[in-house]
């Protein structure tokens, strides 16, 4: 197949950016889409030119720290049959000559740092505000002591299954970090480890939440569409129950 | 222990230098020990702690775990990735599960059963004393994930859910669906984070260490590159904590995260740490097999799918093109089924491993022929994949029970390949997946060097020559959440005595202005070939030679291949952009660099140990039915590396090992 692939560059969070033609020859339907970008940058090293820098890491869909906006959607879902990260996009769901589009995360609390590459620390921030359980180390009770409902398990399973990438604050028109922080705290709900602290963590993921600049969540879903792990939009619904609770229980004051 | 340099295979590579042992387990029954230990080691005062200050390098289930901790405790510690953020280190991807000696069963588990099943995985080449600690603590680390609010799977009572994993008869593995790795080192993180909150851990992240100070004998801080303004500083400290994971990636495909290096380790190693056992490599046999040559990385299925899944390949080499499920049952050949009926498919790693690359090399391998080149230097195209077959786990259990216990690993296989895992049997092949070998620990953790700690899959010391299922997540937090948090107290009980340090101090000075000199260097060659081309290079050179199987003479012919690539690469290498930047090429290029130096090493240690033993299979030491042999006569010892100067020849050290609480056997898994 040969591509046409319009990047985003930018040389640092001062500049100023612009989309960049390429052309890439003979890229196989079984690269995946950052082995495309592989060979791109193979193709301009040998050139003397700068290979676009892109963030990646596991290349198996579970780190985190890949992400770029295909065609418009975040990780390309719109090209992609199921949920999926980038690195697990494959070159199969495009057609020879396609021309793709290829930008960052866009959003007020990621600045670009560098092309395609940007800076999510503001999710490691709304953890530090409390997406933990303060459980020092040494001070753990017999794993069997507390039993927990399968079900409940279950569903903090699935919420606690979220990467991090970011990709919910790039596809929502509010910037919203909302399905992050509310994985988060659904996780630790569901769970008897996570009960003494939930009022007051959720009022202090949500403040750091604010803090950092993200918008407010008006259930549009974007977020949840292109969800790599296809974290449900009602852990949102869940955020939102107790934060509500969480106003009329001492401990959240 | 008698044999010199002379009479050990490669003896024109290395010299013999003085035996080493480790001398902080103490003396008395195994499972006396640790607790022994404990009393025995050295206390700091609370009040006290915070004038301490620990660094540590890396953030997966044991450098987070430890920063995580010793905050708790608090020391003040500065805890560093080169990744954007703690919770992406590679710990990530594990999928399978941890052991723990819970014994929840019922099935005859014990602490030492846990140890005995290891030491044996193992192949006898771990060190009795530390893997009985593991097995000790394994089950202190289960209550404090579930603490923490790790999700593992539970059953509809309430309670924790168990599974078997490979090389094992007892059901000690627990899990959260195939994703344990990822709810591990969640938790691991969100403990992280709190102690950031509190202020006793700071974190840097996109900052990569590329060499360790060491003054006066002791190690005292780490020199860093700023990843995304090319800014290089030091950082001082009391004591140095590596848990920068393993290096695989010296094949360059491998499971590993492509960022994934040994350049933290290898830099230490040439200040001095000792290198221990870097041929010991293991080969995970479930991995999706290779596409074709613009391959980046591989991608590992957990082995749990051996618990349900059959293996096999055609017994007719003209069948390997047909459909598997046009292949009559009498056609087929379960060749783990066959050869080790008590086990089956369950076999420790590397037999399954070898097993595979034995059909393959037979010509009945399956799926598509890829470009190899053999010992000759000519292409030759080979299948390399064999099927795993889940039809009679579907009929016995449902489709829907597959799915619930395997369901992300298919759909991760028909994302990858885009081929349909319900309906036919699935394509696995063997890939280069953990590291045994690492940097030289003692009982405490401690290497080589005074005050330098190594982690986690860093270290050599738990795993032998192989390394059992669900035993990597168990060794990292055991590490990081119980172990320094109880050893290294005892050498920074003495730090008032240490002798002051500042950014003055000539070994600060001669740190930082190596690495500059040596990013300065890089930058300067401006040749022909990209950083990743090297990689490559030297990928296909470790996995022909020093991969599955090993020969004196490839070994031989692989050093010659690397003296000659690292040459090329010091004069022809390309490196685009400048250091005060976001440099992708850059950080690639100082990693590839040490890569080719492990690399060489890594096969001198394997020409070394003309035995096969675990994941180190030696052509010339087999059994008549093809078996691994081992030899315990010359080589029941750790080899520990000493560097000694660029193009000068690396030092061997042996530690004897001692089993005093187990019995030496020859492995069987018939």
């Amino acid at each position: 197949m040969n591509i046409t692939l319009r990047v985003w560059r930018q040389a640092n969070a001062a500049s100023q950016g612009r989309m960049v033609t390429y052309q890439v020859q003979d890229v196989s339907e079984d690269m995946s889409f950052l082995e495309m970008l592989d060979l791109l940058n193979e193709d301009l090293t040998v050139k003397g030119e700068e290979p676009v820098a892109f963030d990646h890491d596991c290349r198996e869909g579970i780190c985190g720290m890949c992400g770029v906006v295909i065609n418009g959607t975040a990780h390309g879902r719109g090209n992609s049959p199921v949920a999926t990260t980038t690195c697990q996009l494959h070159m199969r769901s495009f057609s020879d000559g396609a021309v793709i589009d290829v930008e960052p995360w866009r959003a007020g609390s990621f600045p670009v740092i560098k092309d395609l590459v940007v800076n999510r620390s503001a999710f490691d921030r709304i953890i530090q505000a409390g997406g933990f359980v303060s459980v020092s180390t040494g001070a753990a009770p017999e794993a069997h002591a507390n039993a927990v409902s399968k079900l409940k398990a279950d569903r903090a399973f699935d919420a606690a299954t979220c990467i991090g990438c970011g990709a919910c604050v790039a596809a929502c028109p509010n910037h919203s970090g909302m399905l992050f922080a509310a994985a988060k705290i659904t996780h630790l709900a569901m769970l008897p480890q996570g009960q003494p602290e939930r009022p007051l963590r959720i009022k202090k993921m949500v403040a750091a939440h604010d803090e950092e600049g993200f918008g407010g969540c008006t259930n549009i879903g974007e977020c949840a569409a292109v969800c790599p792990k296809e974290i449900p939009l009602d852990v949102i619904g869940q955020l939102n129950r107790d934060l509500l609770a969480s106003l009329f229980k001492r401990d959240g004051k | 222990m008698a044999t010199t340099s002379k009479t050990l295979p490669g003896a024109d590579f290395f010299t013999l230098g003085a035996e080493i042992a480790d001398t902080k387990a103490p003396a008395g029954p195994i499972e006396k020990k640790w607790s022994q230990r404990k009393f025995g080691a050295k206390l700091v005062n609370p009040a006290n702690r915070r004038k301490m200050t620990v660094i540590i390098v890396g953030t997966g289930l044991a450098g987070g775990a430890a920063a995580a901790s010793l905050g708790e405790a608090g020391y003040n510690v500065l805890n560093f990735c080169y990744q954007d953020s703690p919770r992406r280190a590679h710990s990530i991807a594990a999928q399978g599960g941890i052991n723990a000696a819970k014994n929840y069963r019922n099935d005859n588990d014990s602490v030492y059963r846990l140890f005995y099943d290891t030491v044996k995985g193992g192949d006898y080449r771990a060190r009795e004393t530390n893997v009985y600690r593991l097995a000790e603590i394994s089950a202190n680390i289960i209550d404090q994930c579930v603490a923490q609010g790790v999700p593992f799977a539970r059953e509809y009572s309430g309670l924790l859910d168990n599974r078997s994993f490979g090389g094992v008869q007892v059901q000690r593995t627990f899990y959260a669906r195939g994703q344990t790795g990822q709810q591990l080192l969640i938790g691991a993180y969100q403990a992280l984070e709190r102690q950031v909150a509190a202020g006793t851990v700071k974190n840097y992240t996109r900052n990569e260490m590329l060499e360790v100070i060491v003054a006066d004998g002791r190690a005292r801080g780490i020199v860093t590159r700023d990843l995304v303004t090319g800014e290089i500083e030091t950082y001082l400290g009391d004591a140095v904590v590596l848990a920068t994971g393993g290096y695989g990636n010296v094949f360059y495909l491998s499971t590993n995260a492509m960022g994934s290096n040994v350049t933290a380790a290898w830099r230490a190693h040439r200040k001095g740490a000792y290198m221990a056992n870097p041929c010991y490599t293991q080969i995970h046999p479930t991995c999706i097999p290779v596409h074709g040559d613009s391959q980046s990385k591989l991608t590992l299925m957990s082995e749990s799918l051996r618990n349900d899944g059959r293996i096999w390949v055609p017994k007719r080499v003209e069948d390997c093109d047909k459909d598997p499920r046009d292949i009559a049952e009498e056609d087929r050949d379960y060749y783990l089924e066959r050869i080790y009926p008590s086990f089956g498919n369950l076999v420790p790693r590397d037999i399954a491993s070898r097993q595979a690359k034995n059909m393959c090399d037979e010509g009945r391998g399956v799926g598509p022929a890829v470009k190899e080149f053999d010992h000759d230097g000519n292409e030759v195209h080979v299948r390399r994949g064999v099927y795993l077959d889940f039809a009679e786990a579907i009929e016995r259990l449902g489709k829907d029970e597959v799915a619930a216990r395997y369901g992300n690993l298919f759909d991760m296989y028909a994302q990858i390949t885009g081929e349909k895992p319900y309906e036919a049997p699935m394509r696995i092949y063997p890939a280069v997946h953990y590291v045994m070998g690492g940097l030289w620990v003692d009982y405490d953790l401690m290497s080589s060097i005074q005050g330098l700690y190594v982690a986690g899959e860093a270290n050599f010391s738990d795993h032998g020559a192989n390394r059992l299922g669900a035993s990597a997540l168990m060794q990292g937090l055991g590490d990081g959440y119980f172990v320094l948090p109880n050893t290294i107290n005892d050498y920074l009980a003495d730090s008032a005595k240490f002798d002051k340090i500042d950014e003055s101090h000539p070994a600060v000075v001669e740190a930082l202005a190596d690495v500059k000199g040596r990013v300065e260097k890089l930058l300067a060659i401006q040749g022909t070939r990209s950083v990743d081309s090297f990689h490559k290079e030297l990928g296909h050179i470790m996995w022909e030679y020093c991969g599955m199987e090993r020969t004196e003479e490839g070994l031989q012919i692989a050093i010659a291949k690397i003296d000659k690539l690292n040459e090329e690469f010091w004069s022809n290498v390309k490196v685009t952009g400048v250091n005060e930047d976001f440099n992708q090429a850059l950080e690639k290029a100082g990693r590839v660099a040490d890569f080719i130096e492990l690399g060489r090493l890594l096969c001198v240690d394997a020409l070394h140990r003309r035995e096969s033993c675990g994941g180190h299979f030696r052509a010339e030491s087999q059994t008549e039915e093809g078996e691994a042999l081992r030899d315990d006569d010359q080589f029941l010892y750790a080899a520990a590396w000493e560097y000694t100067g660029e193009g000068a020849k690396p030092v061997l050290h042996k530690e004897p090992l001692v089993y005093e609480a187990i019995e030496l056997k020859q492995r069987s898994y018939k």
